[in-house]
């Protein structure tokens, strides 16, 4: 049973309609993970080394409040774009499991 | 601290919300019939309904009681907290989420035990979870202990002793059906009364935000608007590991990890986390002005005076500007914040023992339902006793930097094997517990040896004790050591049946397609095809 449904695995592995999700998954993901994780990390490291954002933007407010609640403004709008595609490839995985109930990926 | 009719308030507001969630707790439980349920309430909450609750889960006593003070007390330096917090979901949902749904089935050792298919990696696993829910708890502890000798007037260790004893009830009584339902509704609580306090804030600066930063920074010193210049490279690499355990510790932490376990399909997790982003981050937007707030309206001498490091920064603020009544409301809704948080982190460290420890590593799987639930209960007693008694010495701390050491261990021990569990083919069984072993090792261990525990005599010289800048690389570098030197390699281990195949897993992680739904399609296809 066990090394039968690994079979299955493998094969809708192999369906193009899994390809195509994997391919844009990726091209998707990575991006997205390196933008996040230089934007995060720009506060910390410029705050901790330089005092750049030490200076007023509006108001009393400095820029480094800018920076931070901008932060907050990157996570939502990201994830709402992730959350779009993600729920596109859905779409996908259901050919996928179609295409191999019609036989492919043997 | 008020007549003693205030103090009657007080403790009707506290008995009413006790008996609240008490009740829910006892209706919940009569639903609760079989172990699915128990720990992941039979997989079918709503997405709405598990957004709220990983909100419940994650705006603990450090997001309400720690954030606040520490931007009472130190101004911008503590909005790293609130940013890092949040942007951390992006993690989450980016990488870990789905595939860990996808995965999974009551614990995150189920996740990892799907590729890694050894009684070792379980009990490494599980031997985490507990170690990274017992950090965690014992911040809240430390925060509930300085709420209740606030509010009741009791000594410190007597209410730490009486919040242990309740949520113990709680978990064994209820299991994952009445945390959720907790959850809900502390949340719920939890951001009335955040809203209430921002409004009352708000109304005295006209509902401009700009008036109360001008007001600060005429009342405190434009010293509180920005974060502190440089002064050490040990001050600036203090600053940048905090930030490193912020945003990956939640994709490491085992009491949120099961929230995703607790959903049906990989659509209503990524749902679920849409709500909670928005909650969570909606709620930490607002976090300076609760801080500034109470450092305008309290003063930091008064909020030092009532805990050094400004845990009650917010009940405090909430009885100067709104009289008993608010103050009741404000302590009452903390006191269930911890309660709930409690619960639940008592429930993920329980279910780690009981669920990957007990049954699958003592008894082979073969212990019956009863028998784990019998296991899981008597570890809940075990684990509430045990951070009972390490939260006892810690009354001086922030709790919101004590919850970021258990985002440290949690982004040490758990997060590099998790993301290589998932994304990397040649990742083996050797390098899965090595990198977890030393992530763990290693971050409580530089935490033991930092000034939050040793003081003066501390050598690691992290003012705030996050070890992450360290842990983190060696985690993953243990990963990468263990499987290039240790081990048979990925492919020998798949032939000896100690690893799923990478294709496979790959395959499941990103589908979410459960046997029988390729099962199922198979039967329906044509024969002689």
């Amino acid at each position: 049973m066990d090394s039968n449904m690994h079979e299955e695995w493998v094969r809708v592995g192999r369906t193009s309609a899994f390809q195509e999700y994997s391919r844009k998954r990726k091209a998707f993901l990575i991006p997205a993970t390196i933008f996040f994780l230089l934007f995060f990390f720009g506060l910390p490291l410029l705050a901790a080394f330089t005092t750049v954002l030490n200076g007023k933007a509006v108001g009393p407010l400095t820029w480094a409040y800018i920076y931070g609640i901008a932060q907050f403004f990157m996570t939502w709008i990201l994830m709402h774009v992730y959350v779009n595609q993600a729920n596109k490839w859905d779409d996908l995985v259901e050919r996928a499991r179609h295409e191999v109930a019609e036989g492919e990926g043997r | 601290m008020f007549g003693l009719s205030d103090y009657a308030t007080a403790i009707t507001f506290f008995v009413l919300i006790i008996l609240l969630t008490l009740g829910i707790t006892a209706y919940a439980s009569m639903q609760n019939k079989s172990t699915s349920d128990h720990y992941v309430a039979g997989g079918k909450i709503k997405g709405w309904q598990n957004g709220l609750a990983i909100a419940g889960d994650y705006l603990s006593a450090a997001s309400f009681l720690g954030i606040a003070g520490a931007i009472a007390l130190q101004g911008f330096a503590g909005f790293y907290l609130s940013i890092g917090f949040l942007v951390a979901f992006l993690v989450v949902l980016l990488l870990v989420a789905e595939p860990l749904r996808n995965l999974g089935k009551y614990t995150l050792a189920d996740m990892l035990t799907a590729r890694f298919n050894m009684s070792s990696m379980r009990s490494t696993a599980a031997v985490s979870t507990i170690a990274i829910s017992m950090f965690y708890m014992i911040a809240q502890l430390v925060g509930a202990g300085a709420l209740i000798k606030l509010l009741l007037d009791i000594p410190y260790a007597y209410s730490v002793i009486g919040i242990g004893i309740l949520m113990t009830i709680y978990i064994v009584v209820g299991g994952m059906v009445a945390t959720t339902y907790i959850q809900i509704t502390k949340a719920v609580l939890l951001i009335a009364g955040s809203l209430a306090l921002t409004f009352i804030v708000l109304s005295n600066y006209g509902f401009n935000p700009f008036a109360l930063f001008n007001a600060v920074e005429s009342e405190i010193g434009s010293t509180a608007l920005h974060p502190p210049a440089p002064s050490s490279i040990t001050q600036s690499l203090d600053v940048i590991s905090l930030n490193i355990a912020l945003v990956l510790g939640t994709a490491g932490l085992p009491h949120i990890l099961i929230r995703f376990l607790t959903v049906p399909d990989a659509k209503t997790a990524r749902s679920s986390i849409v709500w909670s982003t928005w909650i969570i981050g909606l709620f930490y937007l607002i976090t300076p002005i609760l801080g500034y707030g109470a450092a305008l309206f309290v003063g930091q001498d008064a909020i030092r005076a009532a805990s050094p490091e400004g845990n009650l920064a917010a009940p405090q603020l909430a009885s100067t500007l709104g009289g008993p009544i608010l103050f009741a409301f404000v302590s009452a809704v903390a006191f269930a914040t911890i309660i709930a948080v409690v619960s639940g982190l008592v429930l993920a460290a329980s279910s780690a023992f009981a669920h990957d420890f007990y049954t699958n590593v003592l008894r082979n799987g073969e212990a019956s339902d009863s028998e784990q639930f019998r296991a899981a209960r008597i570890a809940a007693i075990g684990i509430s006793v045990a951070a009972i008694v390490l939260a006892l010495p810690l009354q001086g701390a922030n709790v919101a930097f004590l919850v970021a050491l258990a985002f440290a261990v949690a982004a040490s021990a758990n997060v590099p094997v998790i993301l290589l569990t998932i994304f990397w083919r040649r990742f083996n069984s050797t390098g899965a517990v090595a990198g977890m072993i030393v992530g763990l090792v290693s971050s409580v261990g530089l935490v033991i040896l930092s000034p939050l525990v040793l003081g003066e005599a501390a050598i690691f010289p992290f003012e705030r004790g996050s070890p992450a800048l360290i842990s983190v690389p060696l985690g993953f570098l243990a990963c990468y050591l263990g499987t290039v030197l240790g081990g048979r390699g990925a492919e020998r281990e798949r032939e000896q049946g100690l690893q799923t195949d990478y294709d496979e897993i790959y395959v499941r992680s990103l589908t979410g397609l459960r046997p029988e739904d390729i099962d199922q399609e198979a039967a329906q296809r044509p024969r002689g095809h």
